[in-house]
């Protein structure tokens, strides 16, 4: 990852609607090097999608999103790649990550509501074979997403003079 | 009750500021931008912080020496070795109430009633006040364009007179964002020499120079024995409301300016020294990450304002350093002034008036790029509106 790669992902990380025009101001380039720099990280598979960050609750929606905590037996030879791969398949499931600690799988989930969740783990995530055992922690409020702060950040700085 | 009878003549006469009334207006406006204020939009850096807490924990909430703390003196001494190549002794240095009261402390140390003080034109506004207030008369030196509003040795060669004195030597400047290179400075320290000149270099955005070092006036040969050295916490280290900074002087105008300071100060706030020295020392351990991170950030914001500015068709010099780019709007208004209402108005962007920082600014504005790339965005595209109308009609 050389030096423009770094700068432009930082950018795009905190508004990926920035154009190529002003990306390649701020980092003092120009515009075709920035969107062939960009073309390049996806093709490489660096910069996987673009989405909004958002906060359903703010819509005043029912979707309910959980964490589930997931101890699995990894396979011989395959390790935890095959298992993930079995949970990721379902699209209620929106991100997954191998974690170290006290569990193995960390699934974040959403649904439509509470019922659905609890069907998902039930009924599809517990009864796998290497799944030995789940906890599922629903998300009750959301304070900051993807180093964004869900409440409007207000200017702080007062007017001084000089 | 007739209160100009009793209030001081030169505080009455002194004008009140042209940012002022900006931000009076600003803060009475919904969804306004400010691109006015110039301080850092980061958060004084949590060790630094945390250290400031530590101390006022543990009970410590008295006066330091007047000079200011010893373990800080200490630091800011290496600091200024190692980061400008300036060597100046403990017992040379006060730690002040931010670099302002620096400003003022050197020109009470240093003006007598009627003295003339040279000051650039256009710079910070706290000068000419603060030189009036000592009884000191001002003469500008009116700064070129073409020059990318650097002060040159001819300028000083033509300004300077016989009853001049002192000179401000305010780089990187606020508003222009100029910085001088070391030949520049070089030449124009020849002729400070040969006028018998006190320089008071305000090197507050010392640290925030893009692709270039900072060049401090007293690390010139033969200069250290001429110069006050103004510095601080505030704009670097993300930390304006502590109020901390320093200046640093030939022993002989440190003993005297320490007498100012005593019997007006006493010492600075105790646990801003606190957070200095975390600060200070922190930057030695660590090769000054933070600082170079805010620096990384600045610079980014700097290149994406001048391409923004310049896409609008605003002419601008690029600044080298600080955190404020400084176009001309001359194709546009009759001056910085009308401009800015207009902006402020029509699209509830602040911008200053380039005449609050002396008359050769009339023509432009100052725009701080102390905000997100995202702010910035939205404040640069409301005024490429605004331009596009003003075009139109």
């Amino acid at each position: 990852m050389n030096n423009i790669e770094t700068e432009i992902l930082a950018l795009l990380k905190h508004d990926c609607r920035l154009t190529a025009d002003k990306i390649a101001k701020a980092v003092g380039s120009d515009e075709n090097t920035v969107k062939k720099t960009i073309t390049n990280l996806e093709k490489r598979g660096v910069i996987l999608g673009y989405s909004a960050l958002t906060d359903e609750h703010a819509l005043g929606g029912d979707t309910v999103e959980a964490l589930i905590e997931v101890r699995v037996n990894p396979m011989y030879g395959r390790g935890f790649d095959a298992i993930a791969e079995d949970i990721y398949k379902f699209e209620q499931v929106k991100s997954l990550y191998l974690m170290s600690g006290g569990y193995d799988l960390a699934v974040f989930i959403e649904g439509k509501n509470l019922r659905e969740v609890a069907a998902f783990v039930s009924e599809k995530l517990s009864v796998m074979d290497k799944v030995l055992s789940t906890a599922t922690h629903f998300i009750l409020k959301k304070y900051k997403i993807g180093g964004v702060t869900a409440a409007t950040s207000e200017e702080k700085r007062q007017p001084v003079t000089p | 009750m007739n209160y100009d009878d009793f209030i001081n003549r030169t505080v009455r006469d002194i004008p009140p500021s042209g940012i002022r009334k900006f931000f009076d207006l600003v803060s009475t406006m919904d969804g306004a931008i400010s691109l006015g204020v110039g301080e850092p939009d980061f958060v004084t850096p949590w060790l630094y912080r945390d250290s400031a807490i530590k101390s006022v924990i543990s009970g410590r909430t008295g006066y330091t020496a007047n000079r200011g703390d010893p373990a800080l003196l200490r630091e800011i001494a290496i600091y200024n070795r190692d980061r400008f190549g300036i060597n100046y002794a403990e017992n040379e240095t006060i730690v002040t109430v931010g670099a302002s009261e620096g400003i003022d402390l050197a020109l009470r140390t240093l003006v007598s009633a009627g003295d003339e003080v040279l000051v650039p034109d256009p710079s910070y506004v706290s000068y000419m006040p603060n030189v009036a207030i000592v009884g000191g008369a001002v003469r500008p030196i009116p700064l070129k364009r073409e020059n990318g509003f650097k002060l040159t040795a001819e300028d000083v060669e033509r300004a300077a007179i016989e009853k001049s004195k002192i000179i401000i030597m305010p780089y990187p400047n606020n508003p222009t964002g100029a910085a001088l290179e070391k030949q520049e400075l070089e030449k124009i320290c020849a002729v400070i020499k040969r006028k018998n000149l006190f320089v008071i270099a305000d090197e507050i955005y010392a640290e925030l120079t893009y692709g270039r070092r900072h060049i401090a006036v007293a690390s010139i040969d033969g200069m250290k024995e001429r110069t006050v050295t103004l510095n601080g916490f505030s704009k670097a280290f993300a930390m304006t409301g502590w109020r901390i900074g320093w200046l640093c002087a030939p022993k002989p105008v440190a003993d005297a300016a320490l007498k100012v300071h005593q019997y007006t100060i006493m010492c600075a706030p105790t646990a801003s020294q606190e957070a200095a020295y975390a600060a200070l020392k922190d930057g030695r351990e660590t090769e000054y990450e933070q600082v170079e991170s805010m620096r990384a950030e600045y610079d980014r914001r700097r290149r994406f304002t001048v391409g923004m500015l310049c896409d609008m068709g605003l002419e601008c010099v690029t600044p080298c350093g600080a955190f404020y780019a400084f176009p001309n709007v001359e194709k546009f208004a009759a001056d910085g002034e009308e401009f800015a209402e207009k902006l402020l108005k029509s699209q509830k962007v602040a911008v200053v008036p380039g005449s609050a920082f002396g008359a050769c600014g009339k023509k432009h504005v100052r725009c701080t790029y102390a905000s997100s790339i995202k702010a910035l965005d939205t404040a640069f595209e409301r005024m490429r509106t605004f331009v596009k109308e003003l075009k139109r009609s």
